[in-house]
């Protein structure tokens, strides 16, 4: 009862304290050695007015820095594209400053940080950044976001039949959840998929299966830190498409669903 | 004349038509009663559930729509490590019209692995997190009971409810604010249709916590007194908890099923929490339903609208109703009844579409005395009783995130 997709990857973009963007990350990823992490560092997310740039939190300055390099190397218009931002955690810098200025002045809260705690502020900020008025969406599936975000997106491509922008981002965790959470540091990815398009920077075969015994699904940890990053899970994909490598994968997109990917090119 | 035009001048696209599938459950648990028959009598009489805020220690002065009795309703001992009100809203909910036992045959019939779960909402366990956050410790830490990160998270909701009902296959929750359980559906269209899945289990849930409260409240966005859609005098919105859940499949399994047979997203690309002045993103959204349903707006009998009752939302959305729709369309915002509940309000309304098509039966605008001058005469005050074999729902949310969805009768 498995269902084979075949989607073309016209676009890559990521954001890391180890990287400021693809091509960086790809001689990171090509050479197997780790990053040197530049403490402190943050995206341009030069596609944001300055306005909304210095409003914008964390997360979304990521999810954007990825999402306009991917669009960039698949030479689309962000206003073309139906975009899917998947995060597990959302921006767990404002839920700290939300749920400590309950616990303390309630009455003090700043509008703007509220609105920012929706979990698709970052589909909120691309939209009003590119111009984009097709169909956003903003999901969340536990360490499996990132799986799920790309059957969503998948989903959302092949149903249209026509390229969908996927941006998979989380930060680090802060306040008391950091004793709970896992995520230490930021990562965004993002993708430019296509059903079967005629031009593609690689192909995948996707097909989705519970056997979830047969193959752990695979973590590259290029630094300790990304371990509990949800987003990281992206990591052995980046790798195969940094390599220009024929690879098999397996991603988590469920509890007891993976995908299984074969990368070409 | 010149509302039919509009819509035939919108270039037709055939290849992405949706699937037309049967909604072989429903249920519903909000202010205005615990499953679909207490909510669709409330609808008929008229009565509201919304009541003076009592939420929380130091309330806001402001009317809510809080769900009577959540706090004393204990998960039950199996599912106690999930224990936050959002989950026992779900638990209730789940427990309402035999909806846990329509999902149960589901998973008989197409196996755990084969349906899907998409689920709403857009603060989670928030809640349950912010009470973890007052009673941390004098070193600031945790207290034991809440170092556990399952709750604290916005797929909380999704991993709960597929804890609870046994389900293996794809599983994800939607946070878009106050679209989430609208989108939903369309989710789970495109799985169904791609043969992803063979049936899913989509709906939300959202409840009253101090995030909202206080933070539509800094938006100014909150009224004094309950809440009043479309009338020209309204002052805001009266926040809201929810939960509910619906059985999607293909046709055939149950051809006298109500249907779900369009749905329209879009993005208005304007402004983080208000919506653009000329309704872009929602008309894109309502032009795009219509599209994949394969009608036109004169073939729609009801709509149940956004109609929070803030100022803009209002105005806007009466504007584009005028528009679009032919006068004889019955148009209206039941959150005088439920409250906004925010990332539930799209399955609660995509239910009171499906009852109104069920029962004929047209809600009103409940507590409206005075139309906004913007409204048309689509919107309407009272209920009205009519065979309705088409209802449009809309949800639209922070960021600009719009959907609306197309609901029909079934095969008689």
């Amino acid at each position: 009862m498995s269902v084979t997709l075949e989607l073309g990857v016209l676009g890559v973009g990521t954001w890391a304290p180890e990287w400021a963007d693809w091509d960086q990350a790809r001689r990171v990823l090509v050479q197997g050695a780790p990053a040197a992490v530049a403490v402190g560092a943050r995206p341009g997310a030069l596609s944001l007015p300055a306005g909304e740039r210095r409003r914008a939190p964390e997360s979304v300055l990521i999810a954007i820095e990825a999402a306009q390099q991917a669009c960039a190397m698949a030479q689309r218009d962000p206003r073309e594209l139906p975009h899917v931002f998947a995060s597990a955690y959302g921006d767990l810098a404002i839920n700290d400053y939300l749920c400590a200025t309950l616990a303390r002045t309630p009455g003090g809260m700043s509008p703007t940080k509220f609105h920012n705690s929706v979990h698709n502020a970052a589909a909120g900020y691309w939209a009003i950044a590119g111009g984009c008025v097709r169909a956003a969406t903003a999901v969340s599936a536990g360490n499996a976001s990132f799986g799920a975000g790309l059957l969503e997106a998948v989903a959302c491509a092949c149903a249209a039949a026509g390229p969908v922008l996927l941006v998979a981002y989380d930060i680090a965790a802060r306040g008391p959840l950091a004793e709970v959470i896992p995520s230490r540091s930021a990562f965004a990815v993002a993708l430019v998929l296509a059903p079967s398009p005629p031009v593609a920077f690689a192909r995948v075969r996707l097909r989705t299966g519970a056997d979830t015994t047969a193959l752990a699904p695979a973590r590259l940890l290029l630094h300790a830190s990304q371990a509990g990053n949800p987003a990281a899970a992206s990591l052995p994909l980046l790798a195969a498409l940094a390599r220009r490598e024929a690879a098999a994968l397996r991603v988590a997109a469920a509890p007891s669903l993976h995908l299984d990917m074969e990368i070409s090119f | 004349m010149l509302y039919f035009r509009a819509i035939a001048d919108f270039p037709p696209r055939l290849s992405d038509r949706s699937v037309p599938l049967a909604v072989t459950a429903f249920t519903v648990t909000c202010a205005a009663g615990r499953g679909r028959s207490a909510f669709a009598q409330a609808l008929a009489s008229r009565t509201s559930g919304l009541r003076e805020n009592d939420f929380g220690a130091w309330p806001l002065p402001c009317w809510i729509g809080r769900v009577a009795g959540v706090e004393h309703a204990a998960l039950p001992l199996r599912w106690a490590r999930w224990e936050s009100r959002n989950h026992r809203l779900a638990w209730l909910a789940l427990n309402e019209d035999g909806f846990r036992e329509h999902a149960q045959a589901a998973i008989e019939r197409y196996g755990a692995a084969r349906v899907a779960l998409l689920l709403g909402t857009s603060t989670s366990s928030i809640g349950e997190t912010e009470r973890a956050y007052r009673t941390l410790d004098a070193a600031g830490r945790l207290d034991p009971t809440q170092r556990a990160s399952h709750v604290h998270q916005p797929h909380a909701l999704g991993e709960f409810v597929r804890q609870a009902l046994g389900l293996a296959g794809p599983c994800l929750t939607i946070a878009t604010a106050c679209s989430s359980s609208a989108k939903v559906f369309a989710s789970a269209e495109r799985l169904l249709r791609l043969g992803l899945a063979d049936a899913a289990i989509v709906g939300g849930a959202d409840t009253l916590c101090g995030s909202v409260l206080y933070g539509f409240n800094a938006l100014e966005l909150v009224s004094p007194e309950p809440c009043r859609p479309f009338d020209s005098e309204r002052s805001g919105l009266s926040l809201g908890e929810a939960a509910g859940f619906a059985l999607l499949e293909r046709v055939g399994a149950d051809a006298r099923a109500p249907r779900l047979i369009g749905h329209g997203e879009s993005a208005d690309a304007h402004h983080m929490s208000a919506p653009h002045p000329q309704g872009l993103g929602a008309e894109l959204a309502m032009r795009e339903s219509l599209r994949r349903a394969g009608i036109a707006a004169g073939d729609v009998d009801y709509i149940n609208l956004h109609g929070t009752a803030s100022r803009q939302n209002d105005a806007v959305e009466a504007a584009l109703i005028a528009r679009l729709f032919p006068s004889r369309v019955h148009a209206s915002s039941t959150k005088g009844w439920t409250g906004h509940a925010l990332g539930a309000a799209g399955v609660v309304e995509a239910v009171a579409s499906l009852l109104a098509i069920e029962r004929g039966l047209a809600p009103g605008t409940l507590n409206a005395q005075h139309l906004d001058a913007a409204c048309g005469p689509q919107i309407r005050i009272d209920n009205a009783r009519r065979d309705i074999r088409v209802a449009l729902s809309n949800s639209f949310g922070f960021g600009g995130n719009n959907c609306c969805l197309a609901f029909a009768v079934g095969e008689a």
